[in-house]
Protein backbone atom coordinates (compact mmCIF):
# COMPACT_ATOMS: atom_id res chain seq x y z
CA UNK A 1 0.00 0.00 0.00
CA UNK A 2 1.22 3.46 -0.91
CA UNK A 3 0.38 6.76 0.78
CA UNK A 4 0.67 9.89 -1.30
CA UNK A 5 -0.11 13.46 -0.36
CA UNK A 6 1.21 16.80 0.74
CA UNK A 7 2.93 17.23 4.08
CA UNK A 8 1.38 19.15 6.99
CA UNK A 9 4.21 19.98 9.34
CA UNK A 10 3.64 20.32 13.10
CA UNK A 11 6.19 20.73 15.90
CA UNK A 12 6.97 18.80 19.08
CA UNK A 13 4.50 17.70 21.78
CA UNK A 14 1.32 18.08 19.71
CA UNK A 15 -1.19 16.99 22.37
CA UNK A 16 -4.59 15.40 21.95
CA UNK A 17 -6.27 18.57 23.27
CA UNK A 18 -4.93 20.32 20.19
CA UNK A 19 -5.68 17.43 17.82
CA UNK A 20 -9.30 17.43 18.96
CA UNK A 21 -10.26 19.82 21.80
CA UNK A 22 -12.32 18.37 24.64
CA UNK A 23 -15.16 20.80 23.89
CA UNK A 24 -16.00 18.56 20.93
CA UNK A 25 -15.85 15.27 22.84
CA UNK A 26 -19.57 15.17 23.42
CA UNK A 27 -19.75 13.23 20.16
CA UNK A 28 -17.77 10.41 18.60
CA UNK A 29 -19.13 11.01 15.09
CA UNK A 30 -15.99 10.95 12.87
CA UNK A 31 -17.40 13.56 10.46
CA UNK A 32 -18.05 16.06 13.26
CA UNK A 33 -14.66 15.41 14.89
CA UNK A 34 -12.94 15.86 11.52
CA UNK A 35 -14.39 19.36 11.18
CA UNK A 36 -12.42 20.49 14.27
CA UNK A 37 -9.24 18.47 13.83
CA UNK A 38 -6.09 20.48 14.66
CA UNK A 39 -8.06 23.74 14.75
CA UNK A 40 -6.25 25.08 17.83
CA UNK A 41 -2.84 24.45 16.21
CA UNK A 42 -3.66 25.57 12.66
CA UNK A 43 -7.16 26.97 11.97
CA UNK A 44 -6.62 26.55 8.20
CA UNK A 45 -5.93 22.83 8.43
CA UNK A 46 -9.51 21.62 8.15
CA UNK A 47 -10.43 23.78 5.16
CA UNK A 48 -7.25 23.04 3.21
CA UNK A 49 -6.47 19.40 3.96
CA UNK A 50 -7.05 17.08 1.01
CA UNK A 51 -7.59 13.31 1.10
CA UNK A 52 -4.28 11.46 1.28
CA UNK A 53 -2.36 14.27 2.97
CA UNK A 54 0.26 13.34 5.53
CA UNK A 55 0.99 14.85 8.96
CA UNK A 56 4.71 15.15 9.66
CA UNK A 57 5.35 15.99 13.31
CA UNK A 58 8.16 16.28 15.81
CA UNK A 59 8.61 14.43 19.08
CA UNK A 60 5.92 13.01 21.37
CA UNK A 61 3.01 13.39 18.93
CA UNK A 62 -0.37 12.72 20.55
CA UNK A 63 0.70 13.29 24.16
CA UNK A 64 -1.92 13.93 26.81
CA UNK A 65 -5.30 12.30 27.08
CA UNK A 66 -6.24 8.80 25.94
CA UNK A 67 -9.09 10.00 23.70
CA UNK A 68 -9.32 7.78 20.64
CA UNK A 69 -11.25 10.67 19.15
CA UNK A 70 -7.80 12.05 18.23
CA UNK A 71 -6.77 9.39 15.69
CA UNK A 72 -10.42 9.15 14.58
CA UNK A 73 -10.50 12.89 13.84
CA UNK A 74 -7.20 12.72 11.94
CA UNK A 75 -8.31 9.76 9.84
CA UNK A 76 -11.73 11.25 9.14
CA UNK A 77 -10.12 14.55 8.09
CA UNK A 78 -8.59 12.62 5.20
CA UNK A 79 -5.05 12.20 6.52
CA UNK A 80 -3.60 8.96 5.13
CA UNK A 81 -0.84 8.52 7.70
CA UNK A 82 1.20 10.31 10.37
CA UNK A 83 4.99 10.37 10.46
CA UNK A 84 6.57 11.69 13.67
CA UNK A 85 9.95 11.68 15.34
CA UNK A 86 8.23 9.85 18.20
CA UNK A 87 4.69 9.16 19.44
CA UNK A 88 3.22 9.35 22.93
CA UNK A 89 2.43 5.78 23.94
CA UNK A 90 -1.37 5.87 24.23
CA UNK A 91 -1.69 7.57 20.84
CA UNK A 92 0.72 4.99 19.40
CA UNK A 93 -1.36 2.03 20.54
CA UNK A 94 -4.67 3.74 19.68
CA UNK A 95 -3.48 4.32 16.11
CA UNK A 96 -2.61 0.66 15.55
CA UNK A 97 -5.71 -0.54 17.41
CA UNK A 98 -8.12 1.51 15.29
CA UNK A 99 -6.24 1.49 11.99
CA UNK A 100 -4.53 4.85 11.43
CA UNK A 101 -1.15 4.11 9.80
CA UNK A 102 1.74 5.76 11.65
CA UNK A 103 5.50 5.74 11.10
CA UNK A 104 8.46 6.86 13.18
CA UNK A 105 11.28 8.73 11.46
CA UNK A 106 13.81 10.88 13.28
CA UNK A 107 15.36 12.52 10.21
CA UNK A 108 12.45 13.36 7.92
CA UNK A 109 11.04 16.46 9.66
CA UNK A 110 14.07 18.71 9.11
CA UNK A 111 14.51 17.65 5.47
CA UNK A 112 11.09 18.44 4.06
CA UNK A 113 9.05 21.60 3.81
CA UNK A 114 5.40 22.23 4.66
CA UNK A 115 3.19 21.31 1.71
CA UNK A 116 5.82 19.15 0.00
CA UNK A 117 4.56 16.06 -1.85
CA UNK A 118 5.44 12.79 -0.08
CA UNK A 119 5.11 9.17 -1.12
CA UNK A 120 5.36 6.36 1.43
CA UNK A 121 5.64 2.68 0.67
CA UNK A 122 3.51 1.24 3.47
CA UNK A 123 5.25 -2.13 3.20
CA UNK A 124 8.89 -1.05 3.37
CA UNK A 125 8.29 2.23 5.17
CA UNK A 126 10.37 4.12 2.61
CA UNK A 127 9.48 7.82 2.31
CA UNK A 128 10.20 9.62 -0.95
CA UNK A 129 10.16 13.42 -0.99
CA UNK A 130 11.52 14.63 -4.33
CA UNK A 131 15.16 13.57 -4.39
CA UNK A 132 15.16 12.61 -0.72
CA UNK A 133 14.61 9.02 0.37
CA UNK A 134 14.28 8.24 4.07
CA UNK A 135 13.53 4.93 5.74
CA UNK A 136 11.14 4.97 8.72
CA UNK A 137 11.63 2.67 11.72
CA UNK A 138 10.42 -0.89 11.05
CA UNK A 139 6.92 -1.59 12.39
CA UNK A 140 7.13 -4.19 15.21
CA UNK A 141 5.89 -7.67 14.24
CA UNK A 142 2.95 -7.56 16.65
CA UNK A 143 1.76 -4.24 15.19
CA UNK A 144 1.99 -5.76 11.70
CA UNK A 145 -0.24 -8.58 12.92
CA UNK A 146 -2.76 -6.03 14.22
CA UNK A 147 -2.76 -4.27 10.84
CA UNK A 148 -3.10 -7.58 8.97
CA UNK A 149 -6.05 -8.58 11.17
CA UNK A 150 -7.76 -5.24 10.46
CA UNK A 151 -7.31 -3.76 13.93
CA UNK A 152 -7.33 -4.90 17.54
CA UNK A 153 -10.96 -6.03 17.80
CA UNK A 154 -10.66 -8.42 14.86
CA UNK A 155 -7.34 -9.67 16.23
CA UNK A 156 -8.79 -10.35 19.69
CA UNK A 157 -11.93 -12.01 18.34
CA UNK A 158 -9.80 -14.35 16.20
CA UNK A 159 -7.48 -15.02 19.13
CA UNK A 160 -10.41 -15.86 21.40
CA UNK A 161 -11.88 -18.16 18.77
CA UNK A 162 -8.53 -19.92 18.34
CA UNK A 163 -8.21 -20.47 22.11
CA UNK A 164 -11.76 -21.82 22.39
CA UNK A 165 -11.33 -24.08 19.36
CA UNK A 166 -7.67 -24.99 18.77
CA UNK A 167 -8.60 -27.20 15.75
CA UNK A 168 -9.55 -24.20 13.68
CA UNK B 1 16.04 -13.63 37.63
CA UNK B 2 15.61 -10.20 39.14
CA UNK B 3 12.53 -8.16 38.24
CA UNK B 4 11.04 -4.78 39.08
CA UNK B 5 7.59 -4.55 40.66
CA UNK B 6 6.18 -3.54 37.25
CA UNK B 7 7.73 -6.62 35.60
CA UNK B 8 6.45 -8.87 38.39
CA UNK B 9 2.86 -7.70 38.02
CA UNK B 10 3.00 -7.99 34.22
CA UNK B 11 4.56 -11.47 34.30
CA UNK B 12 2.05 -12.85 36.82
CA UNK B 13 -0.85 -11.51 34.75
CA UNK B 14 0.60 -12.82 31.48
CA UNK B 15 1.11 -16.28 32.98
CA UNK B 16 4.84 -16.35 32.36
CA UNK B 17 7.63 -16.76 34.88
CA UNK B 18 9.76 -13.91 33.65
CA UNK B 19 9.29 -10.90 31.42
CA UNK B 20 11.89 -8.45 30.20
CA UNK B 21 11.68 -4.93 28.76
CA UNK B 22 10.65 -4.90 25.10
CA UNK B 23 8.73 -8.17 25.33
CA UNK B 24 5.15 -8.12 23.98
CA UNK B 25 2.68 -9.88 26.22
CA UNK B 26 -1.03 -10.55 26.42
CA UNK B 27 -2.09 -10.07 30.03
CA UNK B 28 -5.29 -10.55 31.99
CA UNK B 29 -6.70 -7.41 33.58
CA UNK B 30 -8.15 -7.12 37.09
CA UNK B 31 -10.06 -3.92 36.34
CA UNK B 32 -11.06 -2.27 33.05
CA UNK B 33 -12.35 1.29 33.43
CA UNK B 34 -14.21 3.71 31.19
CA UNK B 35 -15.84 7.13 31.56
CA UNK B 36 -18.57 9.09 29.78
CA UNK B 37 -16.16 10.27 27.04
CA UNK B 38 -14.41 6.98 26.31
CA UNK B 39 -16.83 4.20 27.28
CA UNK B 40 -19.54 4.98 24.66
CA UNK B 41 -16.96 4.44 21.88
CA UNK B 42 -15.80 1.23 23.57
CA UNK B 43 -19.38 -0.02 23.90
CA UNK B 44 -19.90 0.61 20.16
CA UNK B 45 -16.73 -1.36 19.33
CA UNK B 46 -17.73 -4.12 21.77
CA UNK B 47 -21.07 -4.55 19.98
CA UNK B 48 -19.56 -4.31 16.49
CA UNK B 49 -17.25 -7.20 17.40
CA UNK B 50 -20.30 -9.29 18.31
CA UNK B 51 -19.93 -8.79 22.07
CA UNK B 52 -22.93 -10.01 24.04
CA UNK B 53 -21.59 -10.20 27.57
CA UNK B 54 -18.62 -8.59 29.31
CA UNK B 55 -15.91 -11.01 30.46
CA UNK B 56 -16.65 -10.31 34.15
CA UNK B 57 -19.27 -7.81 35.29
CA UNK B 58 -17.39 -7.25 38.59
CA UNK B 59 -14.23 -6.17 36.79
CA UNK B 60 -15.64 -3.54 34.45
CA UNK B 61 -15.96 -0.10 36.06
CA UNK B 62 -18.01 2.71 34.49
CA UNK B 63 -17.85 6.26 35.85
CA UNK B 64 -19.81 9.15 34.33
CA UNK B 65 -17.50 11.90 35.63
CA UNK B 66 -16.30 14.14 32.78
CA UNK B 67 -19.29 16.11 31.47
CA UNK B 68 -21.53 15.35 34.44
CA UNK B 69 -24.01 16.29 35.76
CA UNK B 70 -24.73 16.45 32.04
CA UNK B 71 -23.87 19.81 30.58
CA UNK B 72 -25.89 19.46 27.36
CA UNK B 73 -27.97 17.06 25.31
CA UNK B 74 -24.99 15.44 23.62
CA UNK B 75 -23.26 14.65 26.90
CA UNK B 76 -26.55 13.36 28.32
CA UNK B 77 -26.78 11.01 25.34
CA UNK B 78 -23.27 9.68 26.00
CA UNK B 79 -24.14 8.99 29.62
CA UNK B 80 -27.34 7.26 28.55
CA UNK B 81 -25.35 4.86 26.35
CA UNK B 82 -23.20 4.00 29.36
CA UNK B 83 -26.11 3.73 31.78
CA UNK B 84 -28.11 1.46 29.45
CA UNK B 85 -25.04 -0.75 28.97
CA UNK B 86 -24.39 -0.90 32.74
CA UNK B 87 -28.01 -1.91 33.34
CA UNK B 88 -28.02 -4.51 30.56
CA UNK B 89 -24.68 -6.04 31.63
CA UNK B 90 -25.43 -5.74 35.36
CA UNK B 91 -22.10 -3.98 35.89
CA UNK B 92 -21.27 -4.10 39.61
CA UNK B 93 -19.26 -0.88 39.67
CA UNK B 94 -21.42 1.57 37.78
CA UNK B 95 -21.71 4.81 39.73
CA UNK B 96 -24.75 6.97 39.09
CA UNK B 97 -24.75 10.75 39.60
CA UNK B 98 -25.08 11.20 43.34
CA UNK B 99 -22.60 8.44 44.08
CA UNK B 100 -20.03 8.95 41.32
CA UNK B 101 -16.80 10.86 41.88
CA UNK B 102 -13.79 11.62 39.71
CA UNK B 103 -12.73 8.13 38.70
CA UNK B 104 -9.12 8.19 39.91
CA UNK B 105 -10.12 9.50 43.34
CA UNK B 106 -13.13 7.17 43.54
CA UNK B 107 -11.58 3.78 42.68
CA UNK B 108 -8.83 3.82 45.34
CA UNK B 109 -11.23 5.28 47.92
CA UNK B 110 -13.77 2.51 47.31
CA UNK B 111 -11.14 -0.25 47.40
CA UNK B 112 -11.88 -1.21 43.79
CA UNK B 113 -8.20 -1.08 42.78
CA UNK B 114 -5.66 -2.78 45.04
CA UNK B 115 -1.93 -3.46 45.34
CA UNK B 116 -0.62 -5.96 42.79
CA UNK B 117 -3.54 -5.38 40.40
CA UNK B 118 -3.23 -4.90 36.67
CA UNK B 119 -5.60 -2.09 35.73
CA UNK B 120 -6.36 -0.51 32.38
CA UNK B 121 -8.55 2.52 31.98
CA UNK B 122 -9.69 4.44 28.95
CA UNK B 123 -8.41 7.60 30.58
CA UNK B 124 -4.80 8.68 30.57
CA UNK B 125 -4.68 9.36 34.32
CA UNK B 126 -5.40 5.71 35.12
CA UNK B 127 -1.72 5.60 36.11
CA UNK B 128 -2.85 7.11 39.46
CA UNK B 129 -3.35 3.64 40.98
CA UNK B 130 0.38 2.96 40.86
CA UNK B 131 0.41 4.82 44.18
CA UNK B 132 -1.00 1.63 45.71
CA UNK B 133 1.60 -0.64 44.11
CA UNK B 134 -0.62 -1.65 41.18
CA UNK B 135 0.33 -1.63 37.50
CA UNK B 136 -2.17 0.83 36.03
CA UNK B 137 -2.09 2.48 32.65
CA UNK B 138 -4.21 4.53 30.32
CA UNK B 139 -5.45 3.08 27.03
CA UNK B 140 -7.94 4.03 24.34
CA UNK B 141 -11.53 2.99 23.79
CA UNK B 142 -10.68 0.06 21.49
CA UNK B 143 -8.37 -1.41 24.15
CA UNK B 144 -11.20 -1.06 26.66
CA UNK B 145 -13.61 -2.73 24.24
CA UNK B 146 -11.22 -5.65 23.71
CA UNK B 147 -10.69 -6.02 27.46
CA UNK B 148 -14.44 -5.94 28.15
CA UNK B 149 -14.80 -8.73 25.59
CA UNK B 150 -11.84 -10.95 26.48
CA UNK B 151 -10.47 -9.79 29.85
CA UNK B 152 -7.09 -9.24 28.24
CA UNK B 153 -4.90 -6.43 26.93
CA UNK B 154 -1.58 -6.34 25.10
CA UNK B 155 1.49 -4.67 26.53
CA UNK B 156 5.05 -4.00 25.61
CA UNK B 157 6.94 -4.57 28.86
CA UNK B 158 8.43 -1.16 29.71
CA UNK B 159 11.90 -0.33 30.88
CA UNK B 160 11.84 1.22 34.35
CA UNK B 161 13.24 4.57 35.39
CA UNK B 162 13.91 4.72 39.11
CA UNK B 163 13.25 7.97 40.96
CA UNK B 164 14.96 8.00 44.35
CA UNK B 165 13.40 10.45 46.80
CA UNK B 166 15.47 11.67 49.74
CA UNK B 167 14.73 13.94 52.69
CA UNK B 168 11.39 15.38 53.79
CA UNK B 169 9.25 17.96 52.02
CA UNK B 170 9.16 21.39 53.68
CA UNK B 171 6.25 23.74 54.37
CA UNK B 172 3.71 24.09 51.52
CA UNK B 173 5.50 21.37 49.51
CA UNK B 174 3.36 18.38 48.50
CA UNK B 175 3.25 15.49 46.07
CA UNK B 176 2.25 17.92 43.31
CA UNK B 177 5.54 19.76 43.66
CA UNK B 178 7.52 16.52 43.55
CA UNK B 179 5.96 15.41 40.28
CA UNK B 180 6.04 18.89 38.68
CA UNK B 181 9.72 19.18 39.60
CA UNK B 182 10.43 15.74 38.10
CA UNK B 183 8.59 16.59 34.87
CA UNK B 184 10.54 19.82 34.68
CA UNK B 185 13.74 17.84 35.13
CA UNK B 186 13.17 15.07 32.56
CA UNK B 187 10.63 16.70 30.21
CA UNK B 188 7.17 15.74 28.97
CA UNK B 189 8.60 12.73 27.14
CA UNK B 190 11.41 12.06 29.63
CA UNK B 191 9.87 8.74 30.65
CA UNK B 192 8.25 7.90 27.29
CA UNK B 193 7.13 4.25 27.07
CA UNK B 194 8.74 3.59 30.47
CA UNK B 195 7.67 2.80 34.02
CA UNK B 196 8.48 5.40 36.69
CA UNK B 197 9.27 3.69 39.99
CA UNK B 198 9.43 5.90 43.07
CA UNK B 199 11.65 4.72 45.90
CA UNK B 200 14.08 5.91 48.54
CA UNK B 201 13.63 6.84 52.18
CA UNK B 202 11.80 10.03 51.17
CA UNK B 203 8.75 7.97 50.15
CA UNK B 204 7.95 7.30 53.82
CA UNK B 205 7.43 11.06 54.26
CA UNK B 206 4.73 11.09 51.57
CA UNK B 207 1.08 10.52 52.43
CA UNK B 208 -1.12 8.33 50.22
CA UNK B 209 -2.62 11.54 48.84
CA UNK B 210 0.86 12.77 47.86
CA UNK B 211 1.59 9.43 46.19
CA UNK B 212 -1.71 9.39 44.29
CA UNK B 213 -0.93 12.89 42.98
CA UNK B 214 2.59 11.86 41.94
CA UNK B 215 1.52 8.65 40.18
CA UNK B 216 -1.40 10.54 38.59
CA UNK B 217 0.93 12.79 36.62
CA UNK B 218 3.41 10.08 35.52
CA UNK B 219 1.66 10.30 32.12
CA UNK B 220 2.71 13.96 31.95
CA UNK B 221 6.30 12.72 31.68
CA UNK B 222 5.20 10.29 28.95
CA UNK B 223 5.39 7.28 31.30
CA UNK B 224 3.37 4.12 30.84
CA UNK B 225 2.85 3.84 34.59
CA UNK B 226 4.06 5.34 37.84
CA UNK B 227 4.47 2.98 40.77
CA UNK B 228 5.30 2.95 44.48
CA UNK B 229 6.36 -0.11 46.48
CA UNK B 230 3.61 -0.82 49.04
CA UNK B 231 4.60 -0.03 52.65
CA UNK B 232 2.86 0.53 56.00
CA UNK B 233 1.13 3.65 54.64
CA UNK B 234 -0.25 1.60 51.74
CA UNK B 235 -1.44 -1.19 54.04
CA UNK B 236 -3.12 1.28 56.38
CA UNK B 237 -4.88 2.90 53.39
CA UNK B 238 -6.05 -0.38 51.88
CA UNK B 239 -7.16 -1.95 55.18
CA UNK B 240 -10.91 -1.57 55.57
CA UNK B 241 -11.35 -0.76 51.87
CA UNK B 242 -10.30 -4.02 50.22
CA UNK B 243 -13.05 -6.55 49.70
CA UNK B 244 -10.84 -9.12 47.96
CA UNK B 245 -7.28 -10.43 48.21
CA UNK B 246 -4.33 -8.39 47.04
CA UNK B 247 -0.56 -8.72 46.91
CA UNK B 248 2.06 -6.26 48.07
CA UNK B 249 5.09 -6.76 45.84
CA UNK B 250 8.59 -5.31 45.87
CA UNK B 251 11.29 -4.88 43.23
CA UNK B 252 14.23 -7.25 43.53
CA UNK B 253 17.39 -5.56 44.85
CA UNK B 254 19.30 -6.40 41.67
CA UNK B 255 16.49 -5.50 39.23
CA UNK B 256 17.61 -3.50 36.21
CA UNK B 257 16.76 0.15 35.62
CA UNK B 258 17.26 2.11 32.43
CA UNK B 259 17.94 5.33 34.34
CA UNK B 260 18.14 6.54 37.94
CA UNK B 261 17.17 10.06 39.00
CA UNK B 262 17.47 11.49 42.52
CA UNK B 263 15.36 14.23 44.06
CA UNK B 264 16.03 15.84 47.44
CA UNK B 265 12.62 16.67 48.87
CA UNK B 266 14.11 18.91 51.56
CA UNK B 267 15.35 21.44 49.03
CA UNK B 268 12.14 21.59 46.95
CA UNK B 269 10.09 24.78 46.72
CA UNK B 270 6.45 24.76 45.61
CA UNK B 271 6.43 24.51 41.81
CA UNK B 272 4.29 26.30 39.22
CA UNK B 273 4.02 24.98 35.65
CA UNK B 274 3.62 27.86 33.20
CA UNK B 275 1.73 27.55 29.91
CA UNK B 276 1.67 25.46 27.80
CA UNK B 277 3.50 22.37 29.05
CA UNK B 278 3.60 20.70 32.49
CA UNK B 279 7.41 20.66 32.14
CA UNK B 280 7.57 24.45 32.01
CA UNK B 281 8.06 24.73 35.79
CA UNK B 282 9.43 27.47 38.02
CA UNK B 283 10.05 27.69 41.76
CA UNK B 284 7.34 29.79 43.41
CA UNK B 285 10.01 32.34 44.36
CA UNK B 286 10.74 32.89 40.66
CA UNK B 287 7.21 33.27 39.34
CA UNK B 288 7.10 37.07 39.26
CA UNK B 289 3.89 39.08 38.85
CA UNK B 290 1.22 36.93 37.16
CA UNK B 291 -2.32 38.28 37.58
CA UNK B 292 -5.12 35.72 37.45
CA UNK B 293 -8.86 35.54 36.74
CA UNK B 294 -9.75 32.12 38.11
CA UNK B 295 -8.57 29.45 40.53
CA UNK B 296 -9.63 25.80 40.32
CA UNK B 297 -8.97 23.47 43.25
CA UNK B 298 -9.98 19.92 42.42
CA UNK B 299 -9.47 17.17 39.78
CA UNK B 300 -8.11 13.62 39.90
CA UNK B 301 -4.76 15.18 40.72
CA UNK B 302 -5.63 17.36 43.74
CA UNK B 303 -9.29 17.02 44.72
CA UNK B 304 -8.79 14.81 47.81
CA UNK B 305 -9.65 15.74 51.40
CA UNK B 306 -6.03 16.57 52.32
CA UNK B 307 -5.92 18.95 49.34
CA UNK B 308 -9.11 20.67 50.50
CA UNK B 309 -7.80 20.89 54.08
CA UNK B 310 -4.63 22.51 52.79
CA UNK B 311 -6.66 25.07 50.85
CA UNK B 312 -8.93 25.70 53.84
CA UNK B 313 -5.96 26.32 56.15
CA UNK B 314 -5.00 29.22 53.89
CA UNK B 315 -8.48 30.49 53.06
CA UNK B 316 -9.67 30.56 56.69
CA UNK B 317 -10.69 34.11 57.57
CA UNK B 318 -9.74 35.39 54.11
CA UNK B 319 -11.63 36.28 50.94
CA UNK B 320 -10.95 35.75 47.28
CA UNK B 321 -9.63 38.90 45.56
CA UNK B 322 -12.18 41.10 43.74
CA UNK B 323 -12.98 39.90 40.20
CA UNK B 324 -11.31 36.51 40.82
CA UNK B 325 -13.40 33.33 40.69
CA UNK B 326 -12.50 30.48 43.04
CA UNK B 327 -14.00 27.09 42.14
CA UNK B 328 -13.55 24.18 44.55
CA UNK B 329 -14.47 20.68 43.46
CA UNK B 330 -14.29 17.83 45.99
CA UNK B 331 -13.37 14.77 43.92
CA UNK B 332 -15.86 12.30 45.40
CA UNK B 333 -19.09 12.30 47.39
CA UNK B 334 -17.20 10.91 50.40
CA UNK B 335 -14.71 13.79 50.22
CA UNK B 336 -17.62 16.20 49.80
CA UNK B 337 -19.27 14.85 52.94
CA UNK B 338 -16.02 14.95 54.94
CA UNK B 339 -15.30 18.53 53.85
CA UNK B 340 -18.82 19.54 54.84
CA UNK B 341 -18.65 17.88 58.27
CA UNK B 342 -15.20 19.28 59.00
CA UNK B 343 -16.49 22.80 58.41
CA UNK B 344 -14.36 23.37 55.31
CA UNK B 345 -17.41 24.48 53.32
CA UNK B 346 -18.04 27.32 55.79
CA UNK B 347 -14.49 28.51 55.22
CA UNK B 348 -14.82 28.18 51.44
CA UNK B 349 -18.17 29.97 51.32
CA UNK B 350 -16.86 32.80 53.51
CA UNK B 351 -13.92 33.05 51.10
CA UNK B 352 -16.36 33.51 48.18
CA UNK B 353 -15.68 30.11 46.66
CA UNK B 354 -18.12 28.27 44.41
CA UNK B 355 -18.30 24.67 45.60
CA UNK B 356 -19.15 22.11 42.92
CA UNK B 357 -20.41 18.57 42.95
CA UNK B 358 -17.66 16.10 41.89
CA UNK B 359 -16.80 16.40 38.18
CA UNK B 360 -13.73 16.61 35.93
CA UNK B 361 -15.46 19.73 34.55
CA UNK B 362 -13.06 22.62 33.99
CA UNK B 363 -9.85 20.55 34.00
CA UNK B 364 -10.46 19.61 30.38
CA UNK B 365 -12.44 22.71 29.47
CA UNK B 366 -15.67 20.74 29.71
CA UNK B 367 -17.90 22.86 31.94
CA UNK B 368 -18.07 24.42 35.43
CA UNK B 369 -15.37 27.04 34.85
CA UNK B 370 -14.35 27.37 31.20
CA UNK B 371 -12.01 30.30 30.41
CA UNK B 372 -12.64 33.18 27.98
CA UNK B 373 -10.08 34.63 25.57
CA UNK B 374 -7.08 36.10 27.37
CA UNK B 375 -8.03 34.74 30.80
CA UNK B 376 -5.59 33.09 33.19
CA UNK B 377 -6.24 30.38 35.73
CA UNK B 378 -4.21 28.78 38.48
CA UNK B 379 -5.36 25.19 38.75
CA UNK B 380 -4.45 22.17 40.84
CA UNK B 381 -5.19 20.08 37.74
CA UNK B 382 -2.71 18.22 35.56
CA UNK B 383 -2.49 19.81 32.11
CA UNK B 384 -1.87 23.33 30.87
CA UNK B 385 -1.90 22.64 27.12
CA UNK B 386 -3.13 25.24 24.62
CA UNK B 387 -6.90 25.62 25.05
CA UNK B 388 -7.07 22.99 27.78
CA UNK B 389 -9.47 24.93 30.05
CA UNK B 390 -11.29 26.87 27.36
CA UNK B 391 -10.37 29.48 24.78
CA UNK B 392 -7.30 28.80 22.68
CA UNK B 393 -5.86 32.09 23.95
CA UNK B 394 -6.45 31.35 27.65
CA UNK B 395 -3.71 30.20 30.03
CA UNK B 396 -3.45 27.58 32.77
CA UNK B 397 -0.80 27.56 35.50
CA UNK B 398 -0.49 24.32 37.46
CA UNK B 399 0.23 24.33 41.19
CA UNK B 400 -0.50 22.62 44.50
CA UNK B 401 -3.63 23.57 46.53
CA UNK B 402 -1.75 25.89 48.92
CA UNK B 403 -0.38 28.02 46.09
CA UNK B 404 -3.78 27.98 44.36
CA UNK B 405 -5.57 29.16 47.54
CA UNK B 406 -3.05 31.91 48.26
CA UNK B 407 -3.27 33.02 44.62
CA UNK B 408 -7.06 33.29 44.88
CA UNK B 409 -6.72 35.62 47.86
CA UNK B 410 -4.07 37.84 46.28
CA UNK B 411 -5.35 37.76 42.69
CA UNK B 412 -1.91 36.81 41.40
CA UNK B 413 0.21 33.68 41.61
CA UNK B 414 1.53 33.73 45.16
CA UNK B 415 2.90 31.70 48.04
CA UNK B 416 0.97 31.45 51.34
CA UNK B 417 4.03 33.07 52.93
CA UNK B 418 3.04 36.32 51.22
CA UNK B 419 -0.30 36.51 53.03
Amino acid sequence: MHFKGKAWKFGNNIDTDVIIPARYLTTSDPAVLARHCMEDANPLFVSRVTPGDIIVAGENFGCGSSREHAPIAIKAAGISCVIAKSFARIFYRNAFNMGLPIFEAADLWSQISDGQELVIDGQSGLVTAGEIKIRTSPIPVFMQELIAAGGLMNYMVKRKAAINDPQK
Amino acid sequence: MAMTITEKILSSHAGCEKVHPGMLIMARVDIALGNDVTAPLAIEEFRKAGGKQVFDRRKVVLTPDHFTPNKDINSASLCKIMRDFAREQEITHYFEIGEVGIEHALLPEQGIVLPGDLVIGADSHTCTYGALGAFATGVGSTDLAAAMLTGEAWFRVPETMKVILRGKPGKWVSGKDVILYLIGLIGVDGALYRALEFSGEGVAALTMTDRLTIANMAIEAGAKNGIFIPDEITRAYVAGRAKREYSCLDSDPDAEYSQVVEINLSSLEPQVAFPHLPSNVRDISRVGEVKIDQVVIGSCTNGRIEDLRMAAAILKGRRTAPFVRLIIIPATQEIYRMAMHEGLFDIFLAAKAAISTPTCGPCLGGHMGVLAEGERAVATTNRNFVGRMGHVKSEVYLSNPAIAAASAVLGRIASPDEL
